[in-house]
């Protein structure tokens, strides 16, 4: 009876969004009096930070300090329409819409600006402090607020901008069933490595080496973040959850946290992530999503690193100790692969 | 049913309210009190989410019956900042990037805190031990075990805050 040490490696394409009638996401942008932004949006912040990526592309795109931006995602009642939180659509198709509504809104910003400065708005900058100036020119300026605040109180404008990015439906072609469902791929390889003990079936995480590209990284640390998080989720669907253990029977089905069992933090590994740019064409700046495709990668390492180990080949996940053992009695023993 | 008066101290503060018997301290922290920081997650104590501490120990308010609290000390995240001041935790938790969703963030702050009022220098085995009955779904525990390291390393969060 031994442990066995495995490798397994996987990598995948990854769809940014999804095309079931068409994908549109909207944005809504406006200057409140005292020169903030606020972006109204339908989309919602699960902690992923959708709030702090939008934020961002907002305070780029205006040319204004991100502390003057504020992204509401308030209700699907008063916002903007937006397909959701999902498919790792979020940042590629709600960015691409609040740039599309800030550049509208800057531009008022701008106009406001020429008037209050007599000057023409294609002649202006912004330096991304709060202040707007003649190019060339610093010292001819008005501040972001002021050009807001006579915007709404002597110009009578709205300092204000809608944003919609709709991938629309791809056409199928009757005869050769071809067609673009996406406009958009992030990338990943991964590779797990893991102790399998043949006596009693049981995985041990040694070490994760990761390498994603994710298009341009609006926010390293948040990325960074919903990588390591994700691989975690990875392998717990890889080893762990199941609410049917015996599909399709509900036999031994888990009622609670007790039964559902997940990976503690005790049973998880260093991660070692690289994070290749590689900025989209179509994408916010260069972002694609990291959403989904974190844990994506990690179930079919795992897998290949399991049948690496102990040459038990387990296509039904959760790979759980009954299956490996099960397995490693009808092959006769554990049959350790060639080490990689 | 009759209901039952009790005392307590949370976070410093006297607080006197009704209890039904049987109630769990966790439904009269947040209805009864209108402390909203303890969070509901399993009501059958396997999350961690509803983590408090009375008189310093970490408990599971959802299975702690309220009446049991009578004349002690119950502790919540409300009670952790001082004015705008974070405590070290939350402050470590800011700068590691410890909290997704948020949900299990009261819990494991509290589990946190009573960790290190005990065992101010502790290792990593002991931070897994301490948070190893409260579940997180989004960060891998890993931003999380960094974040009450760095605390620790702060020397000075066993210390602060109220209750």
């Amino acid at each position: 009876m031994a442990r066995h040490r495995g490798k397994g490696f996987a990598c995948i394409n990854y769809p940014i969004g999804m095309n079931l009638g068409g994908d549109p996401s909207q944005a809504l942008v406006h200057s409140n009096p005292d020169g903030k932004f606020m972006v109204a949006l339908s989309s919602i912040d699960l902690g992923q930070g959708m709030k702090s990526v939008t934020r961002q592309i907002a305070a780029e795109t205006l040319g204004v300090p991100v502390e003057d931006v504020y992204v509401e995602t308030a209700d699907s009642d008063t916002g903007p329409h937006c397909m959701g939180s999902f498919a790792s659509r979020g940042t590629h198709r709600v960015g691409n819409a609040v740039i599309q509504a800030s550049l509208e809104a800057r531009a008022v910003m701008l106009e406001a600006a020429a008037e209050e400065l007599e000057v023409n708005a294609e002649d202006l900058v912004t330096d991304g402090k709060g202040n707007i100036h003649v190019r060339g020119a610093p010292s001819r300026s008005i501040t972001t607020a002021e050009a807001s605040g006579a915007a709404q109180f002597k110009q009578g404008k709205t300092v204000s901008g809608r944003g919609i990015f709709l991938i629309p439906l791809s056409e199928v072609d009757p005869d050769t069933g071809e067609m673009t469902p996406v406009s958009c791929f992030a990338h990943a390889a991964l590779i797990a490595e893991v102790d399998v003990d043949d006596e009693t079936g049981e995985v041990a995480i040694v070490e994760i080496n990761s390498a994603y590209e994710v298009g341009r990284a609006l926010n390293p640390k948040l990325i960074e973040q919903q990588l390591v998080g994700g691989a975690w989720m990875g392998t717990s669907h890889a080893l762990w959850e199941t609410t049917e253990p015996y599909y399709p029977s509900r036999e031994h089905g888990p009622v609670d946290f007790n039964e559902y069992v997940m990976p503690g933090p005790g049973d998880i590994a260093p991660h070692n992530i690289a994070v290749l740019e590689r900025p989209a064409p179509d994408g916010p700046y260069g972002g694609k999503g990291p959403g989904e495709m974190c844990a994506n990668p990690v179930l079919p390492a795992i897998a290949n690193a399991v049948y690496n180990a102990v040459g038990v080949r387990v296509d039904e996940l959760p790979i759980t100790p009954e299956k490996i053992l099960r397995g490693i009695l009808a092959n006769g023993g554990a049959k350790p692969q060639a080490r990689r | 049913m009759a209901k039952k008066p009790v005392q307590f101290t949370l976070n410093g503060s006297e607080k006197a309210t009704f209890v039904e018997e049987g109630q769990n301290l966790l439904d009269v922290l947040r209805r009864g009190v209108g402390d909203l920081t303890p969070k509901y997650g399993c009501a059958q104590g396997t999350c961690g989410a509803c983590t408090v501490l009375i008189d310093g120990e970490p408990h599971l308010s959802c299975l702690t019956l309220a009446e049991t609290v009578e004349g002690r000390s119950v502790a919540t995240v409300a009670g952790l900042e001082n004015g705008a001041a974070l405590h070290p935790l939350q402050e470590a938790f800011m700068r590691n990037f410890a909290a997704q969703c948020g949900y299990c963030t009261p819990g494991m702050l509290m589990a946190a805190k009573a960790l290190l009022e005990r065992n101010p220098r502790p290792t990593r085995e002991e931070v897994v031990e301490a948070i190893s009955g409260n579940i997180c779904r989004c960060t891998g525990y890993e931003a999380i075990i960094a974040a009450i390291l760095e605390a620790a390393g702060s020397g000075s969060a066993a210390s602060k805050g109220r209750g």
